[in-house]
């Protein structure tokens, strides 16, 4: 094979490769791609996606977390310190879930109520996950501008 | 004093790496003999410094010296001394002192077995890996100076942060930074065989080994922090395509990348550019991701904002390093290649498609991780893009990558026929398929076709291994003569084949469950009886605990007993959950703790995970192959 079809060979194939990764990614990508909503925005403007998983954050209230005593299952409520949403939630919690600790929720929402499949709590007492920062900061820049 | 005498001997490391790229790049340069034989001394002496340094911060960890501010921040009194040493690289500023010192460990070594190369040549290599030290130090003293005093100094530390405190984190970082900054060497000799009169293949040869070693320390280290992550984060999972980890994956798939078409240089002459853009584009890959993960940048783009200093610094570093290797490239490379023809089918044509998949892999891992940065930046919503993407969009180059693995092992260099190739590879793929289907659908009773394909693929990659390898040694009337390259080539592939088996099964039958336990439950998963004992307090070195003792039945014989903790650290009063494993070569069962649920009763999390060790097993190999494949006695010559 001469240099030159070598050459068409190797951009035919990296072309075709690409073209194929390129779609395959880009339907992949929308499909996997999951928001941030803030909790204002779901309870207040219904901006929660129908039917799929999204992410809210926030702090988990005081006294608001509720178990029946033996069971996985457990609720609290979440708040950006303007709006709250109640959190259901299934299984073993992460080592930093408590009290007053910023945490990112990832699930659905049904009938107001967030059905978690996954809890983030990251692994530094001090961490306060972006989201949960920026959806905070968010409301005390508001609330300055005279809300 | 030490740490005084340690800043002082970092500053003048930074004058002499200066020092040493200036004299050795403009010595060569002007083919001056005098400033080229300064080029090791200096190199040695900027180490020297270096290695004074760091020991200096190594002892004010081990002499608890709170008034250096990195210390009290990153160390305790009653924090173990094996952690007090590993708590040297445990936060940002010692971790760039770790990195330089390896930067300048890998110049010593460059120094030493580089004699027989042409003077103006390694001087060069040793002038650019100046340079690059010269960039780091001037970062470390500027932006994150590990030696800072605070007064008046606390009586004791805020102890490291307690996920820390594991052996398995206290080796990963220095084996992944051996790896990263191995890439650097890789890089000096690209610019270096750049800068030349006269561009041949010669210094294809002469960069192999240390791509190479760079890329071993770069698989041992990723596999290190995977199986850490396994059982210190206490979820069991080992791979979560968290930025970070993408971070360091992607200068591994370039550095494969470069391997192969290195090989393809050495031993053809073609390809001379695209290998040179790839040593260029491994060492960038490595300062990415310090970028990213050193800037802030991941955490919020905002944090970036803020505290721009040390995020902006490597950014203007990274485009000094990639652009400057990238302008002589286009000024160089241009009409590098020679008129060698291959043909169509043939090992060449394989190991250009290897190429071309590693790339792409590349691409589209750096597409997921810098998508969400993308879309905040231009205010277009917060994204995150998941695990499940990732493991999609591999597919698409990794299938074909790992079919044309057994292919290109098999085949001829210049010209190889499709029948030849078919004679040697059918009886291989036929046993693959056989038993490919056989494992899984009356092993563990369930089959699927990504599951089929993973398990045959796996297992062809593996038996067409290790007949490579039984071609490697050749009985030559009495004596044994082996071809290490051949055998290295092999045996990584095994490893590969290996790694491949064990993410195939553990992703298909591996059984993840959240149950709630009362004292004296008895609870089945995956076929195994679980019953909870006792939950008793206990007291560690630097921390309180609660352990469960959990026995682990297989059917009615008693197997193990497990126990895991839930940790309380006392200084930095964080929870950590020690998760509790039974690893046999075939299977972990793994236990963590989670909360009381009130009422003796409490969560715990049980997992089966079958193969998993030979996920880290087959990375294991893999760099075994790498190091036998350096020993090849014709990198000595």
């Amino acid at each position: 094979m001469k240099p030159r079809q070598q050459r068409m060979l190797a951009v035919g194939l990296s072309l075709s490769g690409l073209i194929i990764a390129a779609i395959l990614t880009f339907k992949a990508f929308e499909e996997n791609m999951m928001f941030f909503i803030t909790i204002t925005d779901v309870v207040e403007n219904n901006k929660a996606p129908i039917d799929r998983e999204f992410r809210v954050g926030g702090l988990v209230v005081s006294d608001s977390i509720t178990r029946e005593t033996g069971s996985l299952t457990m609720s609290f409520i979440l708040t950006d310190n303007r709006n709250q949403l109640t959190v259901n939630y299934t299984g073993v919690l992460p080592d930093l879930f408590r009290e007053g600790q910023g945490v990112v929720a990832i699930g659905k929402l049904n009938q107001n109520v967030f059905i978690a499949d996954t809890i983030l709590a990251k692994h530094d007492e001090n961490y306060m996950p972006p989201e949960v920062i920026d959806s905070l900061k968010d409301h005390v820049a508001e609330t300055k501008e005279g809300y | 004093m030490f740490p005084e005498i340690g800043h002082f001997a970092l500053i003048l490391a930074l004058v002499v790496s200066l020092c040493q790229g200036s004299a050795s790049l403009y010595g060569a340069a002007k083919q001056n003999k005098d400033l080229i034989t300064l080029s090791r001394p200096l190199a040695h002496t900027q180490s020297l410094f270096v290695l004074i340094a760091f020991a200096c911060l190594v002892y004010s960890f081990v002499s608890d010296d709170f008034s250096v501010l990195y210390v009290a921040s990153n160390s305790q009194l009653a924090l173990p001394l094996l952690f007090k040493v590993s708590a040297v690289w445990g936060a940002h500023e010692g971790s760039l002192l770790l990195w330089v010192l390896i930067l300048s460990t890998w110049t010593t070594l460059v120094c030493l077995f580089s004699k027989n190369l042409p003077d103006i040549f390694s001087s060069r290599v040793i002038g650019v890996l100046g340079f690059l030290n010269f960039g780091f130090i001037l970062f470390t003293l500027f932006t994150s100076n590990p030696f800072e005093r605070i007064f008046p100094s606390p009586l004791d530390g805020n102890d490291l942060n307690p996920l820390l405190q594991d052996i398995g984190l206290a080796i990963h970082p220095p084996i992944l930074y051996v790896g990263y900054v191995g890439f650097a060497v890789a890089y000096a000799f690209a610019i270096s065989a750049m800068l030349s009169e006269k561009l041949d293949k010669n210094w294809a040869k002469w960069t192999r080994p240390w791509t190479t070693a760079a890329w071993l320390f770069l698989t041992i280290g990723i596999a290190l922090g995977s199986w850490w992550a396994y059982y210190e984060l206490g979820w069991g999972g080992w791979w979560f395509w968290d930025p970070v980890e993408n971070a360091s994956f992607m200068p591994w798939l370039i550095g494969t990348a470069l391997i192969h078409s290195l090989a393809v240089t050495e031993k053809r002459g073609v390809f001379i550019s695209w290998t040179l853009l790839l040593s260029v584009s491994a060492f960038s890959l490595s300062l990415l991701g310090t970028f990213l993960v050193r800037s802030g940048i991941l955490i919020s783009v905002h944090a970036f904002a803020t505290d721009p200093e040390r995020g902006l610094f490597i950014l203007i570093f990274l485009i000094s390093v990639i652009g400057g290797a990238l302008l002589l490239y286009a000024k160089k490379a241009s009409d590098l290649d020679k008129k060698v023809g291959f043909g169509a089918l043939s090992r060449e044509t394989f190991l250009l498609l290897n190429n071309v998949l590693l790339v792409i892999a590349t691409i589209l891992i750096l597409l997921g991780t810098l998508a969400p940065l993308v879309l905040e930046v231009f205010n277009m919503g917060k994204i995150s893009i998941g695990a499940p993407w990732f493991e999609i969009a591999m597919l698409v180059p990794m299938i074909p990558l790992l079919i044309l693995v057994t292919m290109g092992m098999h085949s001829l260099w210049i010209k190889d026929s499709s029948f030849n190739l078919y004679k040697k590879l059918r009886s291989p793929l036929g046993i693959a398929t056989l038993v490919g289907i056989v494992i899984p659908t009356f092993y563990y009773g369930r089959s699927g076709l990504l599951l089929l394909i993973g398990s045959t693929i796996s297992i062809w990659i593996i038996i067409s291994s290790l007949l490579s390898l039984r071609s490697s040694w050749k009985n030559n009337q009495g004596r044994f003569h082996i071809n290490r390259s051949v055998a290295g080539m092999s045996i990584a592939h095994l490893g590969l084949g290996v790694f491949v088996f064990g993410v195939t099964i553990v992703s298909s039958f591996g059984v993840e469950t959240d149950r709630g336990f009362s004292l004296g439950d008895q609870i089945s998963v995956a076929g195994y009886e679980y019953k909870l004992n006792s939950i008793e307090s206990i007291k560690g070195p630097n921390y309180e605990a609660i352990e469960a003792d959990i026995s682990v039945f297989d059917g009615s014989e008693l197997i193990s007993h497990l126990r895991p903790q839930k940790r309380t650290y006392l200084v930095q009063k964080s929870p950590m959950t020690e998760a509790a494993i039974l690893a046999k070569w075939n299977k972990d069962l793994f236990v963590a703790l989670g909360d009381s649920l009130g009422n003796d009763s409490w969560s715990i999390r049980i997992q089966y995970k079958p193969m998993v060790r030979w996920i880290w097993l087959g990375c294991l190999i893999m760099a075994l192959g790498g190091l036998i494949a350096i020993s090849d006695k014709r990198y000595r010559r």
